[in-house]
């Protein structure tokens, strides 16, 4: 197991083109997976294999079981038909190897805790016995807000930090345990351009470095449309998956949606135009 | 307020000297546990379990049984009930705000159905040490330490579940007998401070520490020296005052446990403007 987290990386363009090792065999493994909120199907069906170093966007508006797919994958949930494997086990709460960026919530001004607390937290919290950090403890932190470039402001307190410096040490408390697979929900929301493209090129080094599998459920694919390797849709009962290119197209996306949907690019954005109301959540979508 | 002479202080020192030692295990119990009603958000939750625990208190006192273990009852079950009904925030404090006159009203008519010395009666809404026996100031001291070791044990997991709950519960703590362990802690810490300092004013010690301490650090490791140092001296302060006067107890814990409130908060939001 290697100790060293991830650095800051390149950006997304100039990352390596080599695809993963599709021989090896996957770290997240969904078969025959079905979702239904009281008698409506979400989706069924789903056979989904996650490699080591891939870079999955779950896309698809409000209600299409986004969030209750990343919940199966850390066992916290039950899909209510299929299975869910990470590392060859069936998914279960606590898994070592799996690191969790949850949905931004700013922490509140007088919240207990500076910046390197909640990295620690990720490396000892679910320790039980007397709260004495060791010497490995405080290096493992310190070398965590490094790869992050959060030492700056370590020692503020948590509350006081912009969403951007919250999210960066997220990041680093996500990757506490050198995790193989990394479920990140939403983890641009309501942060600036700047802000976003720092935490996703984050997340894109980690698994470039050290072959971390990412599953990043997203509403907006552009930030991190030049890292993404392929995208799960979701969408009114049904899903496809394939790369950028063979999913945000027009065809593939009309059939998606059972209606007619065109998808715009223009330098480098991607945008859906023509998605039904009911699943119209924000104006750039995919 | 001090009436008496020094030797006279010295004799009367001797004659509370279990007194001091049960105020200075809550002063630091408090002071530990306040650290995660504020975490919580449970504020409001102290003040309900207390008012329970005070109508347990009052029911054990008028069939003749141990007053503390009436309070230790009360205190559960006030527990039990916030942790069941009141696992959302909004849904706790209108759980918390029904729950409290109703142990308060129980308490009042179990207290004017008792026939004994009003002295008593009282002592259970505003403090009295200094007449709890000796066996009971044992039971007190061990409640004391038996929550100090069990907050000590759970304290990382628990601070994670109060302060990051969504990313505790994925890296698996479990939160939910987190939650119920945690009620149970502070419901045996309220029943002992309810005969300590009365249930009124419970949270000058469960509550007023912690706030204090969170007004001048973030530190984890502050936070809770500083939490239990304001507890213990507000606590044992207010007994050593008290001795040499007439006037209650709880009073000079109060003033003392507020006056440090005030200091922190100067403190505080001078370190917030230099910053």
């Amino acid at each position: 197991m290697t100790d060293d987290p991830a650095t800051p990386g390149p950006a997304a363009a100039e990352r390596a083109t080599s695809g993963p090792d599709a021989d090896a065999s996957p770290v997240l493994s969904i078969r025959g997976g079905a979702l239904r909120v009281r008698d409506r199907v979400l989706w069924s069906g789903l056979d989904l294999d996650v490699r080591a170093g891939e870079f999955i966007a779950v896309l698809g508006g409000n209600g299409t079981g986004k969030t209750s797919l990343l919940r199966a994958m850390l066992g916290e949930r039950k899909l209510d038909e299929g299975t869910v494997l990470v590392d060859g086990h069936a998914a279960h709460r606590g898994h070592r190897r799996i690191g969790y960026i949850p949905q931004q919530k700013i922490a509140a001004p007088g919240t207990p805790l500076r910046g390197r607390d909640l990295v620690a937290l990720g490396v000892n919290g679910t320790r039980w016995g007397p709260p004495i950090s060791t010497r490995a403890d405080r290096e493992r932190v310190d070398a965590l807000l490094a790869a992050v470039g959060a030492e700056p402001y370590a020692d503020r307190p948590l509350g006081s930090l912009s969403g951007g410096e919250q999210q960066r040490l997220r990041v680093a408390q996500s990757l506490a345990d050198d995790p193989t697979l990394l479920l990140c929900d939403e983890p641009l929301m309501s942060l600036d351009l700047h802000h976003q493209r720092a935490v996703s090129e984050l997340i894109d080094a980690r698994r470039r470095e050290h072959g971390t599998a990412v599953v990043f459920v997203t509403h907006d694919i552009n930030p991190v449309l030049g890292m993404v390797d392929r995208v799960l849709y979701l969408a009114h009962g049904r899903f496809t998956v394939g790369t950028p290119d063979e999913v945000l197209r027009d065809d593939v996306l009309s059939r998606l949606y059972g209606t007619p949907v065109e998808v715009f690019r223009s330098r480098g954005r991607v945008i859906v135009v023509g998605v039904p109301e009911a699943e119209h959540h924000h104006e750039v979508i995919a | 307020m001090i009436t008496v002479d020094p030797g006279t202080y010295v004799q009367l020192l001797a004659l509370v000297q279990n007194s001091i030692i049960a105020a200075a295990v809550l002063g630091i119990v408090g002071g530990l546990i306040g650290v995660f009603v504020m975490q919580r958000d449970m504020a409001f939750a102290v003040h309900g379990i207390s008012e329970l625990s005070f109508a347990g208190a009052a029911a054990a006192l008028l069939l003749g049984l141990n007053v503390v273990a009436g309070s230790i009852v009360g205190s559960l079950i006030a527990a039990a009930l916030i942790g069941v009904l009141g696992a959302k925030a909004r849904d706790r404090n209108s759980i918390i705000g029904v729950l409290m006159p109703f142990g308060l009203g129980l308490g009042i008519l179990f207290l004017a159905l008792y026939p004994g010395r009003s002295g008593n009666k009282f002592g259970l809404l505003t403090g009295q040490i200094i007449s709890v026996d000796l066996p009971q100031l044992g039971l007190l001291i061990g409640i004391s330490i038996v929550v100090l070791v069990s907050l000590l044990i759970v304290w990382r997991p628990l601070t994670f579940d109060s302060l990051d709950a969504e990313v505790a519960s994925a890296r698996g703590v479990p939160g939910r007998a987190l939650s119920i362990l945690f009620m149970t802690l502070l419901g045996l810490t309220v029943a002992v401070s309810v005969q300590i300092i009365g249930a009124l004013l419970v949270m000058a010690l469960l509550v007023t520490p912690a706030a204090a301490a969170l007004r001048v650090s973030s530190s984890p490791v502050m936070v809770p020296v500083l939490s239990m140092a304001f507890g213990l001296v507000s606590a044992v302060g207010g007994i050593l005052l008290a001795i040499g006067g007439s006037l209650p107890i709880s009073p000079y814990i109060t003033t003392i446990s507020f006056a440090i409130y005030i200091v922190c908060r100067l403190i505080g939001s001078r370190k917030g403007a230099l910053r």
